[in-house]
């Protein structure tokens, strides 16, 4: 019987992480995600492995781009201001092809926002790419102190299959949040040897290898490109993730991620119970976004409702894959039951908001 | 009686004349017209009596590409 | 002329670790002298098969890995020693060295270099200041002198507009994680050799685990200085040195 535990959110994050393997962490601290880095910073010692504290998110980013070199697991954990200085990092860190996971637990933003609450205002820039030139991340969005453990385990094995950096997108809720969880190992396959990673070349019978900006790759930066392009088209096609809950015979779905999907899946029982046929789709990954299964569901439906604490960020999303088929709205932030820092959407208010959509 | 010689290896010399300036003995002077490749003028080992291969102009060479060598008395 | 063959020895040519490259640097730049600085240096201490070097952005970005036959990576601006912190804390038996100019480690980087040497990591740097931004075409850095024109400093750097020149090495020496900080040029074969035993004196404090080690080079930039090559030797000689003195700053078997 694997080992069950109360644990809060933050800690599933540093808990999946050393599970998967993952020995080397460098961070800094941000509200509301600290107890990642104080986590490792006690029990990573304890089995060889390395905390180090960096000078800023900035330095933190670094540092998970140099030890990412060395072919070891390696990550970061932040918030939302933070991932804006790691934004040009995870940029290099996707042309260079180099593993590593990030944790974002958001905290509401723009700006310095407020670190005591959270949101999910950090979807555009995760899913869109928080850095220049146009790259991707793949982006898990768990919805409890479970999914957080698993899909940690998850991340370190989509970097090294896809080299990489992955994203794990929690929130303060989440991240405080105590639940129960299963300290099971996940086991994805076999991965690639890591003959690219840099140890010196004695290790390799005196060989070299050289990380240089892709524009000095002998097959030209057009090729390079190509590369990144076509390892973009094969994540969609196999690593899209979601899902759905009593969303085949609905007339209305709902459609929301991590807190929000928990909130949802209160509102579709609170619905059904009083005879209104909702159902949930719940994206796990972000990017790659699940367009096809969101289109299919909402055509079935007739109907979306987006749940998101945001301003309308998730929507644009769900919009594009709809196409305009079938009406989508939205329930945002101004759902909130009150204006204050502590204010959720609660189910009671999306089930309002259905019954407004069915008055028409 | 020359204790040692140099040879260029002209391909990748970029005529920047620190070779010329460095050398003790002045053994090396820039052609006016000797071009390399790349379209640099090259450097020139002239006197070599003088040269007693002591090597400053390898260790001065922007691009190493001096060979230095040195006769031994046996 | 004597037989070539039997009785010659060769005393200097290419280090074997250095690579037949044009290694992107302009005619008389002193990084090409410094690379073979690094390279006799590494060969000498036996260190190549763990080197691992990382190159910041500037000229040392293409030139140091095209030029050195070590294990590279290059890195954004400024944020060599982050990267190098985390290779190094994962292998601690390699030599992992870092080779940036002043705009790298002096202005973007420097918050990030300061705290490499406040965190004492075990690694070396070589610092190469030509006061000026080079690849990007010469405008002002952290170290460009007082009066000097740059693309930037049009009438030259003046105190009030761009403040006053940056001292790396006199700078790191102030923090206890710090077994070496040194200032050297390449621009005389005196101190070419001096700036040898510098860098090994350096690597070899990494190599002892005893804390971090900086090297400055005041090097030339022909393109940035608008100078020939031989006339940048001079503008070392008479004004870099003159607010760049050369020397050790510290040099210590125990930091503590």
């Amino acid at each position: 019987m694997t080992e069950r535990i109360l644990v809060a959110g933050n800690n599933a994050v540093a808990r999946g992480a050393i599970q998967a393997g993952c020995k080397y962490f460098f961070g800094y601290p941000i509200t509301p995600q600290s107890e990642i880095p104080e986590y490792m910073s006690k029990e990573l010692p304890k089995i060889g492995g390395i905390y180090v504290q960096s000078e800023s998110e900035s330095g933190s980013i670094y540092m998970v781009y140099g030890g990412g070199l060395t072919g070891k697991r390696i990550m970061t954990s932040t918030s939302s201001p933070g991932l804006s200085l790691m934004a040009e990092g995870l940029s290099y860190l996707a042309e260079q092809e180099i593993p590593a996971v990030i944790v974002d637990v958001v905290r509401m933003g723009p700006g310095i926002g407020t670190g005591g609450q959270g949101a999910q205002t950090d979807y555009l820039q995760v899913t869109k790419g928080c850095g220049h030139g146009g790259y991707h991340a793949i982006v898990l969005a768990p919805a409890s102190g479970q999914e957080i453990f698993d899909l940690m385990q998850l991340a370190f094995y989509l970097a090294d299959k896809y080299r990489g950096p992955v994203m794990v997108i929690t929130d303060f809720i989440l991240g405080q949040t105590e639940e129960p969880i299963e300290l099971r190992t996940l086991d994805f396959g076999p991965l690639p040897e890591k003959e690219w990673a840099l140890t010196g070349k004695e290790k390799r019978g005196g060989k070299r290898v050289t990380h240089v900006a892709a524009f000095f790759t002998y097959q030209g930066i057009l090729n390079y490109q190509m590369k990144l392009i076509e390892k973009y088209a094969e994540i969609k096609r196999t690593e899209v993730r979601y899902e759905k809950y009593l969303a085949d015979d609905c007339d209305l779905l709902i459609v929301a991620y991590g807190s929000s999907a928990r909130i949802a899946r209160g509102a579709v029982d609170m619905g059904r119970a009083n005879g209104l046929k909702l159902g949930l789709f719940r994206p796990i990954t972000l990017w790659p976004f699940p367009v096809e299964a969101i289109a299919e569901g909402a055509s079935k439906a007739g109907r979306v409702l987006v749940v998101e604490d945001s301003q309308g960020q998730l929507v644009e999303d769900v919009e594009a894959s709809v196409k305009g088929r079938v009406p989508v709205h939205l329930l945002g932030m101004w759902g909130r039951h009150n204006v204050g820092g502590g204010g959720i959407i609660h189910p009671e208010r999306v089930i309002e908001e259905v019954e407004k959509l069915n008055e028409g | 009686m020359p204790r040692g010689r140099i040879e260029i290896i002209e391909e990748y010399c970029k005529g920047c004349q620190l070779c010329v300036k460095f050398c003790p003995k002045d053994c090396i002077e820039i052609s006016t017209d000797k071009i390399n490749p790349n379209g640099y003028l090259l450097p020139i080992f002239v006197s070599e009596d003088e040269c007693t291969g002591c090597g400053i102009c390898g260790w001065m060479c922007p691009e190493c590409t001096i060979d230095v060598y040195r006769y031994i008395e046996n | 002329m004597k037989d070539k063959s039997s009785d010659v020895k060769k005393v200097t040519g290419r280090p074997d670790l250095r690579l037949l490259s044009l290694g992107m640097y302009c005619p008389g730049c002193h990084y090409g002298i410094i690379t073979r600085v690094i390279c006799e240096v590494i060969e000498e201490l036996g260190v190549a098969g763990k080197a691992i070097g990382l190159a910041g952005v500037g000229c040392s970005f293409g030139g140091a890995p095209m030029t050195i036959d070590i294990d590279w990576t290059s890195c954004p601006h400024g944020r060599a020693p982050a990267m190098a912190t985390a290779i190094k804390r994962i292998y601690p038996d390699a030599m992992v060295l870092t080779v940036q100019g002043d705009g790298d480690l002096g202005a973007i980087g420097l918050g990030c270099f300061m705290n490499a040497l406040v965190r004492g990591e075990n690694l070396t740097t070589i610092f190469l200041n030509n006061a000026v931004y080079g690849t990007t075409g010469g405008q002002m850095a952290p170290t460009t002198l007082l009066g000097m024109k740059t693309t930037t400093t049009p009438l030259g750097r003046d105190i009030q507009t761009n403040g006053y020149p940056l001292h790396v090495p006199e700078l790191a020496a102030t923090m206890r994680g710090v077994a070496y900080a040194a200032r050297c040029t390449v621009h005389t074969p005196a101190n070419f050799q001096k700036a040898k035993k510098s860098l090994k004196t350096a690597i070899q404090k990494q190599i002892d685990g005893i804390g971090y080690g900086i090297v400055e080079f005041v090097s030339a930039c022909p393109p940035g200085w608008g100078l020939k090559p031989l006339e940048c030797l001079d503008y070392i000689s008479e004004r870099m040195l003159e607010e760049y003195p050369l020397g050790e700053f510290k040099n210590v078997d125990k930091t503590d």
